[in-house]
């Protein structure tokens, strides 16, 4: 059969996750048959019935690693895929569910289970790359169908994904919108954060929260002197220092959601408590 | 007959991953597990000491595919503790955002996940090849709901534009207006779908379901409502906790949902989601809506799973016409959200919303510094998965009948027809039933 083959073999396979990023690909109403004239979906469980094994040209992966079933079952992936792009918050930053790393499993498992031994799960949750070697990382909780659909088309035409790592401030300043920092106080985390959503929260007057994660060369520790209303170091030459918008425990909080093990976050989130 | 065992490694077309194992002695079940290995996520557990303004986002995260009924129940436990009431406007735009999600869900389900079964095909990729027209339609369908999510909510999967006690930003009549015709072609369109559908062969079975739904007098309840069931209960959303339990099972892990009468009735099983809000409140429905139901084969003393699929269609054309009705009387309130008063003492409240599965119930103990202190969320899947698996147990003697790739698909099926959301279960489920 695979000799006969002609088209690229796509495999999309999920961890710890809501389900959220691969809907994405059934959300491409309008590009989903187009997509499946180009590409064999050889494995996609919540899509169809067929499965076929490997290997694959592309695996996209959604969700972290929570389990010890899960720990091999993402090496089987990587074996067998040519391409492994991971899908999402969860995939490259351990997703919410890592707000458990560094706390007591067990206290953890035991305000919802009443009988906690019977689990099998990790005491971590952890990003697909601490894992195994990933070719492309989407950003986003959930990912952004349009950024999913040029990562495929890049790769299929066997180019680099065009993806822009700047910041959502440049996304905002793009869409017209009034900074929501400056103008309404509103802690926003839009400077740091990685652009894919197209500026969403400050169009609709609300700060964003950072679930794409850190921007490339984000400086997460000045936007917390700004927000905690901390003076600058001595050698800068910056505004006298103006109110704090938040007080400690929120930064960490907003800085410890969707993408709680992106280093940077993470850092930052640390120096706080 | 022979012992047999039908497996299935990987459920396909649901949502989260589960796995199913029956082992049947001639017609006799003598083993049923639906396993889902979906791995825990401790939601309740790392929802404490989170604010109360973050609830709504990170149990949207739970699940992809319903995020609004989330931040829906999670917004009305919220208001319900701090006793706010919001704007006639504010309801009509959570009611607007959710029929948008009934649209998108149900219409995934409908023809996407379900429909395939009935015609004997993997999916509806290969089905688009058959009915290129049905499923273009459908696809047309489906992004109806996703714009009117993403015009309202900022976008289609986990939306930002909710918060507690309303919404960050009004939209703007002529964006949403804009959608009326498209909601227009989609009742339509849904309709002349649902004659295709009524000739479709369904299964006989008839279960004995005790079926719960939120009910309002006024409305088919989506948002919210009391709490009903088809023996008689009638309570308010804050005494669930009273006639509702979870218990977790000998051999087992699961956490499964029983339901009281009365405080002193024994606890039994129960079924919600479109059959039950189909059967409790169909005098809620359109009369036309309601006729055309009928004339497709769903009667509202209907209790056989495999036609939900009817349920859901109507569903869908009920949400277009109700979103276009919103749309249409929509004016823009003066302010996008009511306040949250603070609090002079730890509160608690509880919230309810029909999810697209069935009954989805939130509840918060918050303190002083408007923190969470304890969350309680229970999903549709995990109240239906007793239900869900005496299905299974009622068409025994059929899966022993029948050779055993066509068992094995029915077995399926008879799972693929609650549409079970599996990562949804906040609470991991690794089931297995036992009869001495």
């Amino acid at each position: 059969m695979r000799a006969t083959r002609t088209r690229p073999r796509l495999a999309v396979w999920k961890f710890a996750s809501c389900d959220g990023c691969q809907l994405s690909l059934l959300d491409c109403e309008d590009e989903l048959l187009a997509i499946t004239e180009q590409v064999e979906i050889a494995y996609f469980l919540e899509a169809s019935r067929n499965t076929s094994p490997g290997p694959y040209d592309v695996s996209l992966v959604e969700g972290s690693i929570t389990t010890h079933e899960d720990e091999r079952r993402i090496q089987h992936v990587r074996e067998q895929s040519k391409w492994v792009v991971t899908l999402g918050a969860c995939a490259t930053a351990g997703g919410i569910q890592a707000l458990r790393n560094g706390r007591d499993l067990q206290e953890f498992a035991s305000l919802v289970y009443a009988h906690p031994e019977y689990l099998d799960s990790l005491a971590t949750s952890t990003p697909i790359a601490e894992h195994i070697r990933v070719d492309f990382e989407l950003r986003g909780c959930p990912i952004d169908k349009q950024q999913l659909l040029e990562v495929l088309s890049a790769l299929l035409i066997g180019r680099k994904p065009n993806i822009a790592a700047h910041s959502v401030c440049v996304e905002c300043k793009l869409a017209g919108n009034v900074c929501v920092l400056v103008s309404s106080g509103e802690p926003c985390l839009g400077p740091i954060t990685h652009a894919g959503c197209g500026a969403l929260c400050p169009s609709y007057d609300r700060a964003c929260y950072g679930c794409f994660g850190p921007a490339e060369a984000a400086n997460p520790s000045a936007l917390s002197r700004r927000l905690l209303g901390e003076a600058p170091p001595t050698d800068q030459r910056v505004d006298v220092p103006r109110d704090a918008l938040v007080k400690t425990a929120r930064l960490r909080r907003l800085l410890q959601t969707f993408n709680t093990l992106a280093p940077e976050f993470r850092k930052e989130s640390l120096r706080h408590g | 007959m022979a012992s047999r065992t039908l497996e299935v490694d990987f459920l396909t077309r649901v949502e989260g991953e589960g796995a199913l194992r029956i082992e049947l002695d001639g017609a006799e079940p003598k083993r049923i597990e639906l396993r889902i290995f979906e791995p825990p996520r401790f939601f309740e557990s790392l929802l404490r000491g989170r604010d109360q303004h973050e609830a709504p986002d990170i149990t949207s995260r739970i699940c992809g595919i319903c995020p609004v009924a989330y931040i829906t129940s999670a917004c009305a436990a919220l208001e319900q503790a701090h006793g706010i009431q919001l704007r006639a406007e504010h309801v009509a735009l959570r009611r607007l955002l959710y029929t948008g999600e009934w649209i998108e869900s149900h219409g995934l389900h409908v023809f996407m996940l379900h429909l395939p079964d009935f015609l004997g095909l993997p999916d509806a990729m290969t089905l688009a090849k058959q009915e290129p027209t049905l499923v273009k339609n459908a696809l047309r369908i489906k992004k109806v709901g996703n714009s009117l999510v993403r015009v309202l909510g900022g976008r289609e999967i986990h939306p930002i534009n909710t918060r507690v006690g309303g919404f960050y930003k009004a939209p703007e009549a002529a964006a949403l207006a804009e959608l009326l015709s498209e909601l227009a072609w989609a009742e339509q369109a849904t309709l002349e779908a649902l004659e295709r559908l009524a000739e479709l062969e369904f299964p006989s079975l008839e279960r004995d379901y005790e079926l719960v739904a939120l009910h309002a007098p006024d409305r088919y309840a989506i948002e919210s409502g009391r709490i009903r069931s088809s023996s008689g209960l009638d309570i308010d959303v804050s005494d669930y906790t009273q006639h509702f339990h979870e218990l977790q099972r000998p051999h087992s892990t699961a956490l499964h949902s029983l339901m009281r009468l009365t405080p002193q009735s024994e606890p039994r099983e129960y079924l919600c989601g479109p059959l039950a809000r189909f059967v409790l409140n169909h005098s809620e429905l359109p009369e036309d809506l309601f006729e055309l139901a009928g004339r497709a084969g769903l009667e509202p003393t209907c209790r056989n799973p495999f036609k939900s699929i009817l349920a859901r269609t109507i569903e869908i054309a009920f949400a277009c016409r109700e979103a276009a009705r919103i749309i249409r009387a929509y004016e823009p309130p003066s302010e996008p959200s009511v306040p949250l008063p603070p609090a002079a003492d730890a509160v608690e409240g509880h919230g309810a919303s029909e999810a697209p599965r069935g009954l989805l119930y939130h509840r918060y103990r918050v303190d002083t510094d408007g923190l969470i202190t304890e969350a309680q969320i229970v999903p549709p899947t995990s109240q239906n998965q007793g239900s869900i698996e005496r299905d299974l147990w009622d068409l025994a003697p059929e899966l022993g009948r029948l050779p055993l790739e066509e068992a094995t698909l029915l077995a399926e099926r008879a799972i693929r027809n609650h549409d079970p959301c599996i990562s949804c279960a906040t609470h991991f489920l690794n089931l297995e039933i036992r009869r001495a």
